[in-house]
């Protein structure tokens, strides 16, 4: 499982944040996610805080939080790989690529490896439907892949940590 | 103010970005600096061009020269040949601009020769983060003249002439939905912007977000201005980090100019934009749910009426359209409703830009009058399916809409001719199969879809649309019967009368339209067992022919070891006997396959 | 810094001048500096800079300056092609300072210097 870090310093982050905007009608969404993004995950303990700061009850905030799929209420791995699955990659052949990934780290769609490196997941369209099939590995996209790509693209990411 | 003598224009669309064009652009700019030419060359990231297949794409004006799929080592050639010498490096062009030795300019290009281009004008043309460019092509006069010259009501008279329909998917005409919102008072009102594509395979309004800003935000200005709202909201996908990046910018940009803020022009408008990012729930480009996400909730639909125009956002008045209906406001406010209305035909008018995807030449985006044939879309445009391959379908609509056949590629596109051959305009993604492709494995993909981002509200779609795509899931795996059909077809039409908002209405949709168009399909697999294409992999079959040697190198790799040479001798003397599968223990996992030697190929699929 | 309507137009002109070479359909005026090795070696890079510099101080628009290859007469490098409609007229054995006087005299005064022309120098 992917660590968790609830430092005081993030619960400082995200309390300046909502200071910042108070005032205006600005509604729970901008807060959750800066939060996401803050602790990777939205947690129950951060829950929590939200709602004290923000006077909402914890019911609430934890149905808007499960409801969008951008929100975690897990820490997800180091690397997320995510494997576009709308319908241009689709056509394209992204479900034989998110099988052999799953195949390849052990894992099956929506979950972590246990050394908490990779998260496996079916995103929907990012719009880079020219470059079909695609997948997203954080930052990095990569285009018009076939399976006998995937080891060397893992590669990368598996050699960089093991050169830390 | 720097002349430059050549520019040279990158893509900076999201298709463009991943195949690292932004590396490329400083590769350029260290090369020019190199050869001393940096002051006469200049290097603009623009929006999406439109051509995504063909990407990084570089284009170098005065002359028009197209490159395509133009690498980081490439660079340098393009810099030194081309910019500094003249010569155009033709083995980079784009294989099209170049015929018989005769060199095309972009614009003459068949892909981009017979689009029209209004909601994406500027799209490839200018820098999306240079308020200035967007000026200097008549940026902002739609306004002014908004401003100066007309009353709210001559506004929307104006867009009612243009016979302009909402582009985001139900065609809901523009100028009547303006006139409503404009007639109810209240003390704040608002607009808002849906740019929460969620679509599949639809990206135009990512890519005029990108390519374009600052037509979106004029446009919601006007809309303010019209219908007396004070405040917008762009609700947009977080999934689109480029476009929300260029949009904060070219917000700050306008209100830096004074064209967003108070006392806009002096004249006592004010109009202020903020941006609210989605979450990743497709349901939220329903206009209800699309407020109560803003609103900070789940983003479940409310029951309509009361309209958005009535009560909208935080219950005050609201004006809700697609980014891509803005985007065609400018020009019709400057160029007039009627130069408009000229344009498509009876019902559709203007263009409508799509996305061509899935098994086509040229994916990308093109914008076409209304009342141009699918086959000149798809064949014209985007050069038909590639390696050889025989058209088969086109999904129009997303998961909204439906597959239309070789029989409709004749049709003249437009709203209402889309939803009498059972699909829909939707938001413009066009995904083009071929022959290999399942027509009844799309439609269990499109409900897998629906199904997951069904958001629970009502009963008919959240227990409904599962139902269905488990009934789909039986054909694929070869377990449905004729009763499943029948039931199949009954809940289909159940759940798109009594679902609460338009995703449940037509979710059933790419069901309904793959029975009436496939039919054939569904029987294969229900009396034969068979998948016609091969893409149900439960329904295949090994079989090993009379080919087969009696070598065995396919049972040292069955993991499952059900091969056994127990068929018919093939060496009487050794008494050697060909192979033969179990198929009751078969997996299909294809290893028999490949360790078949490739001279003897025995093995086959089925 | 927010600006007026006049402000906004003024932008609108400056810029346009800038970017309107990417509109391929609205140009008058071609210049056509040959740019081959023995183009390049006998001064024809200056020769450009020139013709750049010129076109822009004056407020030129729709002007295309491209480059192009050797066209097999190198003696009488460097030199260029100006077309105006259907008309061209060719200047050889140009400088900088020669460059400068075409763009004034042929594109802005539309008066062709015919002891620079190619038909000139070659009697």
């Amino acid at each position: 499982m992917a660590k968790l870090d609830l430092s005081k310093a993030k619960y400082a982050k995200l309390k300046k944040f909502i200071d910042e905007n108070q005032g205006e009608t600005c509604g729970l969404m901008p807060v959750l996610h800066q939060a996401q993004e803050i602790f990777g995950c939205i947690p129950i303990e951060v829950q929590k805080f939200i709602s004290e700061e923000l006077n909402v009850s914890v019911a609430e905030i934890y149905g808007v939080v499960t409801f969008y799929s951008r929100f975690s209420t897990e820490p997800v791995g180091e690397y997320v790989i995510g494997v576009c699955l709308g319908t241009a990659c689709y056509v394209k052949g992204a479900q034989k690529i998110i099988d052999d990934i799953g195949s390849k780290l052990n894992i099956k769609p929506e979950q972590t490896t246990k050394d908490g490196k990779f998260t496996l997941t079916a995103t929907r369209c990012i719009g880079a439907c020219g470059l079909a099939p695609v997948i997203t590995i954080n930052d990095d996209v990569y285009g018009r892949l076939t399976p006998d790509q995937i080891p060397e693209i893992l590669s990368k990411y598996t050699d960089e940590l093991e050169g830390e | 103010m720097q002349f430059y003598r050549a520019h040279v224009l990158i893509c900076g669309g999201t298709g463009c970005v991943s195949s690292k064009s932004h590396e490329l652009k400083a590769e350029m700019e260290k090369e020019l600096k190199a050869l001393g030419i940096d002051n006469e060359v200049q290097i603009v990231m623009t929006g999406c061009f439109g051509l995504c297949e063909a990407g990084p794409i570089v284009i170098v004006y005065p002359e028009g020269t197209f490159y395509s799929q133009v690498k980081i080592k490439d660079a340098k050639r393009i810099v030194t040949e081309h910019l500094y010498k003249g010569r155009i490096v033709k083995d980079l062009l784009y294989y099209e601009s170049i015929q018989q030795d005769k060199i095309k300019a972009v614009n003459e290009v068949d892909f981009y020769a017979k689009q029209k281009r209004i909601a994406l004008a500027n799209c490839g043309v200018i820098d999306p983060e240079n308020i200035d460019e967007y000026i200097a092509l008549d940026g902002y006069q739609a306004l002014i003249k908004v401003l100066t010259q007309m009353k709210p009501e001559d506004v929307i008279e104006e867009i009612k002439l243009s016979e302009l329909r909402g582009r985001g998917g139900a065609g809901f005409p523009t100028g009547l939905k303006w006139d409503i919102a404009s007639q109810y008072k209240d003390d704040m009102k608002y607009v808002c912007c849906n740019a929460d594509e969620g679509d599949p395979g639809a990206f135009m309004d990512r890519s005029i977000l990108e390519g374009t800003p600052h037509s979106v935000l004029e446009a919601m200005a006007i809309a303010g201005y019209a219908t007396g709202a004070k405040k917008g909201y762009i609700y947009v996908r977080a999934e689109y980090p480029i476009a929300v990046k260029r949009l904060q910018i070219a917000i700050k940009q306008a209100k830096e100019y004074g064209l967003l803020g108070e006392d806009i022009f002096d004249t006592n408008f004010s109009f202020d934009i903020e941006i609210r990012l989605g979450a990743g729930a497709f349901v939220c480009g329903e206009e209800t749910a699309l407020i109560e996400s803003i609103e900070g909730k789940r983003g479940m639909p409310r029951t309509k009426p009361p309209f958005p125009a009535e009560k909208g956002i935080w219950g005050k008045p609201t004006l809700l359209n697609n980014v891509e209906t803005f985007a065609n406001i400018p020009l019709i406010i400057l160029k007039g409703g009627e130069w408009f209305s000229k344009i498509g035909i009876e019902g559709s008018k203007g263009t409508k830009v799509f996305a061509l995807g899935g098994k086509i030449k040229n994916t990308g985006l093109v914008e076409v009058p209304m009342g141009m044939t699918l086959r000149e879309v798809i064949y014209d445009i985007g050069g038909g399916c590639p390696n050889g391959k025989e058209f088969k379908a086109v999904q129009t609509g997303g998961p909204s809409g439906g597959c239309l056949t070789k029989e409709h590629l004749d049709t003249p596109i437009g709203y209402d001719n889309l939803v009498k051959l059972g699909s829909m305009m939707g938001s413009g993604g066009m995904i083009i199969m071929d022959e290999d492709t399942c027509m009844v494995d799309i439609a269990r993909y499109f409900l897998d879809f629906t199904c997951e981002e069904s958001c629970g509200k009502c009963t008919p779609c959240r227990e409904g649309t599962k139902r269905l795509k488990e009934l789909l899931d039986r054909f694929c795996t070869g377990k449905g019967t004729f009763e499943d059909l029948d039931r199949l077809e009954s809940l289909a039409y159940y759940i798109q009368d009594n679902s609460l908002c338009n995703l449940g209405q037509s979710a059933p949709n790419p069901v309904i339209s793959t029975l009436t168009h496939f039919r054939d399909e569904y029987l294969a697999h229900v009396v034969d067992r068979r998948c016609p294409t091969g893409v149900c992999k439960a329904l295949l079959q090994y079989t090993i022919t009379d080919k087969c040697i009696g070598c065995g190198s396919c049972a040292k790799v069955c993991p499952q070891e059900c091969i056994e040479p127990v068929g018919k001798v093939i060496n009487e003397k050794t008494n050697r006997r060909a192979y033969v599968i179990d198929h009751t223990k078969c997996i299909k996992c294809g290893a028999c396959i490949e360790a078949c030697p490739p001279k003897v190929s025995a093995i086959i699929t089925q | 810094m927010k600006k007026s309507i006049a402000d906004l137009a003024k932008i609108r002109q400056e810029t346009l001048r800038k970017i309107q070479l990417r509109d391929k359909e609205d140009t008058n005026c071609r210049i056509v500096v040959g740019m081959g090795t023995c183009g390049i070696s006998a001064g024809a890079r200056p020769c450009l800079s020139a013709i750049v510099d010129e076109v822009h101080k004056r407020g030129l628009s729709n002007i295309q300056i491209v480059q192009t290859g050797c066209v097999g007469m190198c003696r009488l490098e460097p030199m260029f092609d100006v077309y105006v409609g259907n008309e061209k007229v060719t200047y050889v054995n140009m400088t900088p300072e020669k460059s400068r006087q075409v763009v004034v005299e042929h594109i802005v005064n539309k008066r062709v210097i015919q002891e620079y022309t190619i038909g000139e120098v070659e009697k």
